[in-house]
């Protein structure tokens, strides 16, 4: 008897050996291809010492890279953040025509390479568009300044908040929203009261996501930024510079604060993920 | 609160959920509105709630016309299907929540507030849980929050969307009694929907049956058990087995031979009669003959299933348990009570059509030779 329940197996339990070897693929990948660079960086940062990253990370321009950076992100993700929302409550709670149309819109910027969502930009408000030199005799410069790098940053990182919330709230429903409404709550108080925090967790990991993205965009910033140091280069940008110019020790040092950023990005993620499952 | 339904149509897109109905509800009546799925049973009831504006007609509230009211005026508690509960607020929180988003100058204070929440929850005895969340409390309990919660707002109407229908069979019964006896002391207006007529027939005091999109008889409970206004109510509340016959001669006929009831009417119609206001034939008097093919234990009685006539019609009756008919090939009966439903050719023809189809599903088993040659035993 006592043979026969030994061999009994789950028919979805895999043999000790296969096992291993899926587990040691997925951990030489990982560390081969994320931890290692990781670590080159953070080693490559703080090659010449402690004081060294300082100087890089206080210099004037690293400083007003950082400036620009938190500028863009502070604008963009509110924004995105309320784009994301209203986007999300019209796909999930309204039907009307062209809705798998808005859907496809939303994904756009996922699906079309940076440098081109950049180059769009330029053709809209360049010297040779209509808008540009328009704007330009009002005093209102889009290319190479902020205003350029915030609508190009907008343009990239929309997806993230909508995409998040938008199978959340097709999954919740109406009801809820009903409910309160039969109660005698307005619009607004409904919002607030029910709608919010019903989508609160992945509101919030959506605009994490958004955040991060926001501050590591490189591609459509580069366009329209024009690289003039101190004034329109963002983080990446400036890392760019610093090692074309092969001052390797302050581009890791910039590079370091961006994936500790990214390291943060990722903790919240996992402490609100925590949240969501209970 | 009197309701008054007038003429309303509600299409979705190209699809009539409602097609022109009327309906007058009295202030403090029970009313159940009974269908399939798809009948408009729950869009009437969003209708009446103003969750769905209708294409056409008009809803009243007592003698004001409220068609063009929001929700948020109309003054009515309704209670959702899944209960739609606050997942983030508590027990008492959501039953505060109607009178705490009120305008400034109509909120009670907050401590009346809690008080009069606290006083629904007595009600709906679930005290001791107003800090427990949605998620800590049982189906039944959920359900009873979203009463006490849409019954805070001192509502003119109580609405309620399938109540008892996500719960197991015991909780459903008890819930049941509570509601009346809830709807007997507070004495509200209540409409609740339902595809479950034993619930219908057993709470309201008037039951709506709907099909598609239309009001098929409007009735108390013993109305439309007894007195069922047409096919489709027969078949739908209660059981029902129908048989085409053939009216004439004072008599009413099934494929040529007499069946021993009387009517005065002539043509076509559909006899309808319950499997269990039935009785057995014995003297050798103008009867229905049937050929047993299935026999089973209902909970006090048993059940034949039988193939009538030469059409092979198939009906259900009620047998004593003790009854020699299930070890029998072949019964002899009358139904003791029945309706009869005139008929045109057309509808005729469709139907027979119809029941030749489903003949086929029917098991035929033992030494099934013609089934004619059963018939005259009896006439």
């Amino acid at each position: 008897m006592a043979d026969q329940t030994i061999s009994i197996q789950s028919a979805t339990a895999e043999t000790p050996l296969v096992r291993l070897v899926l587990m040691a693929i997925a951990f030489l990948f990982l560390a081969l291809f994320l931890f290692l660079p990781l670590v080159v960086v953070v080693s490559e940062a703080f090659r010449n010492g402690v004081g060294a990253w300082f100087q890089a990370i206080l210099d004037p321009d690293a400083l007003a890279s950082i400036r620009l950076t938190l500028l863009v992100a502070a604008i963009s993700v509110p924004l995105n953040m309320v784009f994301g929302v209203a986007a999300a409550w019209a796909i999930a709670k309204f039907e009307f025509r062209g809705k798998a149309f808005l859907i496809t819109l939303i994904d756009l910027p996922f699906s079309v390479s940076p440098v081109i969502s950049g180059l769009v930009y330029v053709l809209l408000f360049g010297s040779g568009s209509v808008l540009g030199p328009w704007l330009k005799g009002w005093g209102i410069e889009i290319l190479f300044a902020v205003p350029g790098i915030t609508l190009a940053t907008i343009f990239v990182t929309f997806p993230f908040v909508a995409r998040e919330l938008i199978p959340l709230m097709q999954d919740q429903g109406s009801a809820d929203e009903e409910a309160a409404l039969s109660l005698g709550a307005s619009g607004w108080q409904t919002f607030l009261h029910v709608t919010l925090p019903n989508i609160r967790w992945g509101l919030l990991y959506g605009v994490l996501l958004c955040n991060a993205r926001a501050m590591g965009e490189f591609g459509a910033v580069s366009v329209v930024s024009g690289h003039i140091r101190g004034l329109t280069d963002t983080m990446p940008l400036h890392i760019e510079i610093l090692y074309n110019e092969y001052n390797f020790a302050a581009a890791f040092a910039v590079a370091s604060l961006l994936v500790g950023l990214a390291l943060v990005t990722l903790v919240l993620k996992t402490a609100i993920e925590r949240r969501y499952a209970d | 609160m009197d309701l008054g339904i007038q003429n309303v149509s509600k299409a979705f897109g190209a699809t009539a959920a409602l097609r022109d109905i009327s309906l007058a509800i009295h202030a403090g009546e029970l009313i159940a509105l009974l269908g399939p799925s798809g009948s408009g049973k729950t869009t009437l009831l969003r209708l009446i709630a103003g969750l769905e504006s209708p294409t056409a007609g008009q809803v009243f509230f007592g003698d004001e016309e409220a068609s063009g009211k929001p929700i948020q005026q109309r003054q009515v508690g309704f209670v959702f299907q899944h209960y739609a509960l606050f997942r983030h607020m508590t027990v008492l929180e959501n039953v505060s929540f109607g009178l705490s988003v009120r305008p400034r100058e109509s909120r009670p204070p907050k401590r009346e507030i809690e008080m009069r929440a606290m006083d629904l929850i007595n009600m709906v005895q679930l005290t001791g849980l107003e800090r427990r969340y949605p998620a800590q409390l049982s189906g039944g309990q959920r359900q009873r929050v979203a009463l006490a919660r849409a019954m805070a707002i001192e509502p003119k109407v109580l609405l309620l969307d399938e109540p008892f229908g996500a719960l197991d069979a015991q909780v459903r019964k008890d819930l049941r009694h509570w509601l009346r006896e809830i709807h007997d002391r507070t004495g509200h207006t209540t409409v609740f929907v339902t595809h479950d007529q034993e619930e219908a027939l057993e709470l309201a005091d008037r039951v709506v049956v709907m099909n598609e999109g239309q009001i098929e008889q409007v009735g108390s409970p013993d109305e439309v058990y007894d007195h069922p206004a047409a096919p489709f109510v027969h078949r739908f509340i209660g059981e029902a087995s129908e048989l085409p016959v053939h009216l004439g001669q004072g008599q009413i006929w099934l494929g040529g031979q007499p069946t021993g009831l009387a009517s005065d009417q002539i043509g076509l119609a559909l006899l309808f009669f319950r499997p269990h206001q039935i009785e057995l034939v014995d003297d050798g008097s103008p009867c229905l003959v049937g050929k047993i093919i299935a026999s089973r234990r209902m909970a006090g009685t048993r059940r034949l299933d039988l193939l009538v006539g030469s059409g092979g019609h198939h009906v259900e009756v009620d047998v004593p348990i003790d009854h020699p008919a299930g070890q029998q090939d072949m019964l002899t009966f009358r139904p003791k009570v029945w309706t009869l439903f005139p008929e045109n050719e057309d509808e005729a023809g469709v139907r027979r059509k119809e029941a030749r189809e489903a003949r086929v599903v029917y098991p035929r088993n033992r030494s099934a030779g013609p089934l004619r040659q059963y018939e005259p035993s009896c006439s």
